[in-house]
């Protein structure tokens, strides 16, 4: 099956810093890919090429078998909702979800306000048409956004952030609810998120980009379980980095890096010997923070009675997952 | 970048444009004063450098006067409670809607020689003849006073209202006493608003006309010195005079700019204003309100003027302290007479096209380099520039330098007659409109989230179906508020209009001059009213939200 969405080499370059570097990425039909990485890693840029608000220095874009790099924003047919929303504050909710519907189907104005009230049901806002968006909770106007990002029938929803702008509280039941309505509209969507969480629980595959490159695109038990860098390692889940000699003494080869995540690790009679500093409870499990000795420190996750503080203690890896030493 | 490319003709366009409206006529005066002996005659006469000192120290004088005034009032109506606090606040800007000619011949009417003051006085003492003549650089001080403190009063408000309570209260937990916490908390906090407002009153006062032409007398200002020299016929004289006086104007315009500063309270975020205290004590209360409708009533008396003499019959008024006829009769004749309504609809017109002109231009502009953008946008510094530019030099170089460059007919040069020409008036109104218009909406784009426009594109709107749809409704308040202040300047303008009308569209200032040497002076307050009418309306439909 040919992939709905196709970046072929794409790079772009601000001033002085270098937004996306020769990404390559393919996402199927109806799938969802999450854009994970740290602030800086070009991952809006990615988003902001592929609607069309920047120009891309060297590679193609394709949707749906069609090189789109040199259309205006207008005619790419992208969806985006933008981090802050961008709601237009001289239009009513109604005008607002309108707006991308003017001038595109024939039928007039009953047809558009048909559509209209059918995609404010869709985000479960029924009958919020004549509302002034200044006058909606934040939950409120992402699906307002929402809403009207999917009304002109887009072929690819563009999400930036789409959560940050939200309590912490209701972020959660957002996420839940976001992801039940893209499954159910079935748009192939691209979204970009610094949190780890969020993009392993609404993409069916991440990319993971650092410093404008792409890392690594997978499920997230690829991610997690097989890692394809010591970046990507460490910036999904918690991890042990060890180097040299301990690196040494967890099996590693020379010249190597071993990262162990916390649950790899369990207490035993023979492995490190440490120190138990801290212990951090969490419930069903306790992390343990072990100081080995010659400033090495690293975290255990183990049974909330398995060691206290003060505790001398041995501790034996039972997964570590190796990297070369990265040179540059 | 791509759409940097794509860009860069428009605004090199653009930049070319303003250049030739209002750089190119100040460096045409510039040439022209450095030719002939013009600069030697300047520096030999004493008359000259009178008239330039005049210019400086009256304006020094009257930042001074504004501030005294301006200043103790601002913090009586942000940090004190009273009755009558609200009306009066709002009573306190009225200067501002005052034309400068017209607040002249009010001020004319009111405490001149013959005006209502002066009679009152003459009659109580039983004086042979008038107690006073206002004139003089009394005379130009007073008028700058009453019109400019309203800047050291708005600037200083807003200074105040964004202060942090805390910050005060914290400076009194450091054991600061009120006077204290004043000098070392408070007004270095509202320095910013203070330079800014000195600043303006500063300028001004140095491209004041009016009051230094109707009470200067022998009393020269450079503004006058220029049209004086040019009436004579000495018209080297008065390049080098004008460039003179642009020189004291950049000079000043760079050193207060010098101590403005930053405003370090953008910084620190606002924080909730210190609450109004109210006064304590009955008698206290009661003086600051007998104190407050004195102030207003003083304040206003201009106005009430203005309106009184507006109903006095031409030849009707002679001694008496009050005047004895009242009708209607200067109204029905300015409107039943084609020819004296001709200024009045004059006015409107050039006020209306060389807004409207100012409006697109700095629509053009803040199109092209207004919006928020990462990375350097080409033409931004120039364009941006040469919008202020004709704020920083006095309306009068302007006037003369259009009026130079446009005398000669040279297409080569882009110069053209249009001296004689009722164009070349309505141009210097646009060009003095410029930077009204172009601050108004280049800061209307700046406060433009991009993401709106991009949205806007994104559901499928063209490049101009996003601004017609998008942006133009979100510029509109800071349309409104440019369009209206550029409209009420050229409306009420006599600086320019002295220089550059002719018979066929003499606006309403240069008639009120007119009836005021023919006596008329009920028909030249009518004017004025009408003036003062038109002026408040525009203000406040483009204020409105």
């Amino acid at each position: 099956m040919t992939p709905f969405v196709r970046l072929d080499g794409v790079s772009k370059r601000f001033d002085t810093a270098v937004a996306a570097d020769g990404v390559t990425l393919e996402v199927e039909r109806g799938e969802v890919l999450a854009l994970l990485g740290p602030s800086g890693s070009g991952k809006t840029t990615l988003l902001r090429l592929l609607a069309g608000f920047e120009q891309a220095d060297a590679g193609r874009m394709i949707i749906d078998g069609a090189d789109v790099g040199g259309l205006s924003p207008a005619r790419r047919r992208c969806g985006m909702v933008f981090q802050h929303y961008a709601l237009f504050p001289h239009l009513d909710v109604g005008e607002n979800v309108a707006f991308g519907l003017r001038g595109k189907k024939p039928g007039g104005r009953v047809t558009v306000e048909r559509q209209v009230a059918a995609v404010l049901a869709l985000v479960d806002l029924a009958g919020f048409e004549r509302r002034r968006v200044q006058e909606l909770s934040g939950g409120q106007q992402q699906r307002v956004a929402l809403a009207r990002a999917l009304a002109p029938e887009p072929r690819v929803l563009l999400l930036d952030e789409p959560l940050s702008n939200l309590d912490p509280a209701l972020r959660e039941r957002t996420r839940r609810e976001l992801r039940q309505l893209i499954k159910r509209v079935g748009i192939t969507t691209l979204f970009v998120t610094h949190e780890q969480e969020e993009a392993f629980d609404l993409g069916d595959r991440v990319a993971v980009l650092a410093a404008g490159r792409l890392d690594q695109v997978g499920t997230p038990d690829d991610l997690y379980e097989r890692p394809a860098s010591l970046f990507v390692a460490t910036f999904v889940g918690r991890a042990n980095v060890f180097r040299g000699a301990a690196a040494h003494a967890l099996g590693g080869a020379d010249g190597q890096i071993v990262v162990v995540r916390p649950e790899a690790f369990r207490f035993s009679e023979i492995g490190i010997p440490g120190v138990v500093k801290e212990r951090r409870y969490t419930g069903a499990a306790a992390f343990y923070l072990v100081d080995g000795g010659r400033g090495e420190r690293f975290e255990v996750l183990a049974a909330p009675g398995a060691a206290r503080v003060g505790d001398r203690v041995f501790v034996e890896a039972t997964r570590v997952l190796t990297f070369a030493e990265e040179r540059e | 970048m791509n759409s940097g490319n794509r860009r860069g003709l428009p605004g090199a366009l653009l930049t070319l444009l303003l250049a030739w409206l209002v750089l190119y006529p100040i460096l045409v005066v510039v040439a022209e004063a450095a030719r002939g002996d013009a600069i030697a005659v300047f520096l030999s006469r004493g008359g000259e450098w009178h008239a330039l000192w005049a210019s400086l120290w009256i304006s020094l004088a009257s930042v001074a006067l504004a501030a005294a005034v301006g200043v103790p009032l601002a913090f009586l109506f942000e940090w004190l409670d009273f009755p009558g606090r609200k009306t009066l606040g709002s009573v306190i800007a009225l200067p501002a809607v005052l034309p400068p000619f017209v607040g002249v011949i009010a001020f004319l009417f009111l405490y001149g020689e013959s005006g209502f003051v002066a009679r009152a006085v003459q009659h109580v003492l039983g004086l042979e003849r008038a107690p006073w003549r206002l004139q003089g650089a009394g005379a130009i001080l007073l008028v700058h006073a009453y019109s400019m403190y309203v800047y050291f009063y708005l600037f200083t408000r807003a200074g105040l209202a964004k202060l942090d309570a805390s910050m005060l209260e914290a400076a009194q937990a450091l054991a600061a006493g009120r006077w204290e916490t004043l000098r070392r908390v408070t007004l270095p906090l509202i320095r910013p608003a203070l330079a800014g407002a000195a600043l303006l009153v500063f300028m001004t006062a140095l491209g004041s006309f009016s009051a230094p032409y109707v009470f200067g007398g022998g009393f020269r200002v450079m503004t006058t010195q220029i049209v004086a020299t040019k009436l004579n016929g000495e018209l080297p004289l008065a390049m080098v005079e004008t460039v003179a006086l642009a020189g004291v104007a950049l000079g000043g315009l760079l050193i207060l700019r010098h101590t403005e500063g930053d405003d370090i309270l953008v910084a620190l975020g606002k924080g909730t204003a210190p609450r109004r205290r109210p006064i304590q004590s009955v008698g206290g209360r009661a003086l600051a309100t007998a104190a407050g409708w004195l102030l207003a009533l003083l304040l206003l008396l201009p106005h009430l003027t203005l309106g009184l003499v507006s109903l006095v019959p031409y030849g009707t008024w002679t001694t008496e302290a009050v005047p004895p006829v009242l009708s209607v009769v200067n109204y029905q004749r300015l409107f039943g007479e084609p020819e004296r309504l001709r200024p009045l609809v004059n006015s409107l017109w050039m006020a209306a096209a060389s807004t409207a002109a100012a409006v697109a231009l700095a629509l053009v502009a803040g199109a092209l380099v207004g919006r928020r953008r990462p990375g350097r946008i080409p033409w931004r510094g120039p364009i941006e520039g040469l919008l202020a530019l004709p704020w920083a030099l006095p309306g009068t170089v302007f006037a003369v330098a259009l009026a130079t460059t446009f005398s000669v007919q040279h297409p080569w040069a882009l110069r053209w007659v249009l001296v004689g020409t009722v164009v070349l008036l309505p141009l210097g109104l646009l060009v003095r409109n410029l930077p009204l218009t172009g601050r108004a909406v280049l800061a209307g784009f700046r406060q433009l989230d991009p993401a709106l426009e991009e949205a806007a594109a994104s559901l499928g709107a063209g490049r101009w179906a996003a601004f017609r749809r998008v942006t133009l409704p979100l510029l509109r308040p800071a349309l409104a508020a440019g369009a209206s202040l550029a409209f009420v300047a050229a409306l009420g303008d006599f600086v320019t209009a002295i220089v550059l009308y002719t018979y066929d569209n003499r606006p309403i200032s240069i008639e009120i001059m007119s009836s005021l040497r023919l006596s008329e002076l009920g028909v030249a307050a009518a004017f004025g009213v009408i003036l003062m009418g038109l002026s408040a309306l525009v203000l406040a439909v483009g204020a409105r939200r």
